[in-house]
């Protein structure tokens, strides 16, 4: 395991807010997925390791909350939310445009590897649907043409870094 | 049109209003909870009780009751974890207090902890509001450093330590067992109550408080106001403000805070938020979160409730029923969380069921037999209707799998889940029997794709 010194001292500062160690599993799952991406079978072991408890402990959390994921994702996350309100107000259109213009379907890393575009369900933002998280930035009203425009940005950024 | 009222939501999108704590205490913040640290707690618990608070999280159970309900004699510290969980599709108001009036919610949990010898309060916070929990982060560390938390409050011997704990999006961790299981570093699997009632046997196994954002919130005003002077807000055991947020099929989408039963359902859709879209006509509402139980225009509801002591009939059309508490249950629904989705009618019924069935599946935590299986069912009928497989028993057959999930789960979520199904089908079973033809007939409805 190979953490950033910022993430070990993250670590070190949340287990003493319980007084039960169990109870930081969270946020060291958390921390080592922004630290590492996803949730590797050794972060497992060395969170459950730190705790001191049994690794199946820490994998029933990654297996069972929607947030965590055991493999890599794309370099950006796309999170389109599918729920009611969202749905009412065109997010299925939106999810499509995603997927056309990154040529890949919900749940699947685009062939770049530059997004995964996931339906989530509701992101408490109803009134302003449909929504969409991108990383950790909320986008509100996101019809299909604004979609487009995230979409090329996303793009553009990715063009950029090359 | 009705006023609304702006007890919570005072500086919610007021420009030049920050989440800083020299902003808030430019509005005269931290004021109430200075005087409350000079009170006994047990008072500020009686103005709670006074006031006539009901929980704003979906249950609306009365606040200084769960607050009575604790045990204060095992001689265990004492938690309070603030739910920040906002999960309920249709709502969306805790969002806005955590991000933009963070201290608010601080000043509420610090009286709160006050009241109730609370030594330690989590914050709960879902895992997808990352910078409401950075907000709530930095509030705290700035509510620290000026003595309105930490060892010693305001000076005195009183000392409280407040942390944020991010979920990681599982919609179950908002029932409150769930949430402390959640919280103890498990899955979040809610427990039996009894024994498990967190007022005896919550976090760690001590005496736990579990109260809402936007409640803990009010109870800054009524130490502020007194219990008396808060239990005249709104209406006799429907008291205070609420907030309401409305999301679908209308002109105006949003939120907005009134005293609890002085704005009728109509009021709300057709004045606040403008009516219908254009060309079109409101269909069905969803007036507390989507558990709550679908009401539809056009009906009619008529018996005798009690107003103060005495009974008196109601005739109420939807649209005239007053948005608290007591009257949406009266007429089959509930208040919720406030939360109120409104469909037109270019929706088709079934696939707005299709939406809703599909994240109760994909939410409940699978722990009891009856409702993993049922969502899975009732999700599985849903989709094939709405991919060309309906039959004109479908209706029934949702019903019959609905009717034995709810009663029979540890928790909530399974009258949550079966609530919608059993409503929609029973409401619309015209729409539900009619549906291969309905889809045959016009695939490609104008309606946006809900499934």
């Amino acid at each position: 395991m190979n953490l950033k010194p910022a993430t070990l001292a993250r670590i070190e500062e949340v287990i003493p807010h319980y007084p039960v160690k169990r109870s930081a599993a969270l946020p060291l799952l958390h921390l080592v997925q922004e630290d590492q991406g996803y949730v590797a079978p050794e972060a497992i072991e060395w969170i459950a390791a730190k705790l001191e408890l049994p690794p199946i402990a820490i994998l029933e959390l990654v297996t069972f909350y929607p947030m965590f994921r055991q493999k890599p994702i794309g370099r950006r996350h796309i999170k389109v939310c599918r729920t009611l309100s969202c749905a009412l107000m065109g997010a299925y259109r939106t999810c499509q445009e995603f997927e056309k213009h990154f040529n890949t379907y919900r749940g699947e890393v685009s062939p770049d590897g530059e997004v995964t575009i996931e339906f989530v369900e509701c992101l408490a933002s109803c009134g302003t649907a449909p929504v969409v998280m991108i990383d950790d930035e909320l986008h509100e009203k996101v019809d299909p043409a604004r979609a487009c425009q995230l979409a090329v940005k996303i793009s553009a950024e990715a063009a950029n870094r090359k | 049109m009705p006023e609304q009222r702006r007890l919570i939501f005072q500086h919610i999108d007021e420009p030049g209003y920050t989440p800083d704590l020299a902003c808030y205490l430019r509005q005269g913040g931290y004021a109430v909870l200075r005087k409350a640290v000079q009170r006994k707690p047990e008072e500020l618990i009686d103005e709670v009780k006074k006031s006539g608070l009901r929980g704003r999280g979906g249950a609306g159970f009365p606040c200084g009751v769960k607050w009575t309900l604790v045990d204060r004699k095992s001689g265990k510290p004492i938690y309070l974890i603030v739910n920040a969980d906002e999960s309920e599709p249709g709502t969306f108001k805790d969002r806005h207090i955590i991000h933009q009036d963070p201290h608010q919610l601080i000043e509420g949990i610090m009286i709160t902890c006050f009241a109730n010898n609370v030594r330690q309060a989590y914050i709960y916070i879902r895992g997808e509001f990352p910078h409401g929990a950075a907000i709530l982060e930095r509030a705290i560390a700035e509510a620290r450093a000026a003595n309105f938390t930490g060892p010693s409050v305001l000076g005195t011997a009183y000392g409280c330590e407040i942390y944020v704990h991010r979920g990681a999006g599982a919609y179950i961790c908002g029932e409150e067992t769930g949430m402390i299981e959640s919280l103890e570093g498990k899955r979040p699997y809610p427990r039996i109550k009894p024994p498990y009632f967190p007022a005896v046997l919550g976090l760690y196994q001590c005496p736990t408080i579990v109260n809402n954002v936007e409640t803990l919130c009010h109870v800054k005003h009524i130490a502020d106001m007194g219990g008396e002077a808060y239990a005249r807000i709104g209406t006799p055991n429907n008291t205070g403000t609420r907030i309401l947020c409305v999301s679908g099929h209308v002109q105006r989408p949003g939120y907005y805070e009134f005293e609890v039963g002085k704005v009728t359902l109509g009021q709300l859709l057709n004045e606040v938020c403008g009516g219908p879209l254009p060309g079109r006509k409101f269909k069905a509402v969803i007036p507390g979160g989507s558990s709550a139980k679908v009401l539809k225009f056009g009906e009619r509801y008529k018996g005798k409730r009690k107003v103060g002591a005495e009974m008196v009939d109601y005739d109420w059309g939807l649209e005239d029923v007053p948005m608290d508490f007591d009257s949406l249950a009266l007429i089959g629904s509930m208040g919720g969380s406030g939360g109120v989705i409104v469909m037109d009618d270019s929706v088709r019924m079934v696939d707005a069921l299709a939406n809703i069935n599909a994240f109760y599946a994909h939410e409940s935590c699978g722990q009891c037999t009856p409702c993993r299986e049922g969502s899975q069912w009732m999700k599985a009928i849903t989709t094939r209707m709405v991919r060309g497989g309906a039959r004109p028993e479908d209706g029934a057959l949702l019903k019959s799998v609905a009717d034995q999930i709810a009663g029979r789960t540890i928790c909530a979520f399974g009258e949550a889940c079966a609530w919608p199904t059993q409503s929609f089908v029973q409401k619309f079973p015209d729409e539900f029997k009619a549906y291969a033809e309905t889809k045959k007939a016009d695939p490609d409805s104008r309606a946006f794709e809900l499934a």
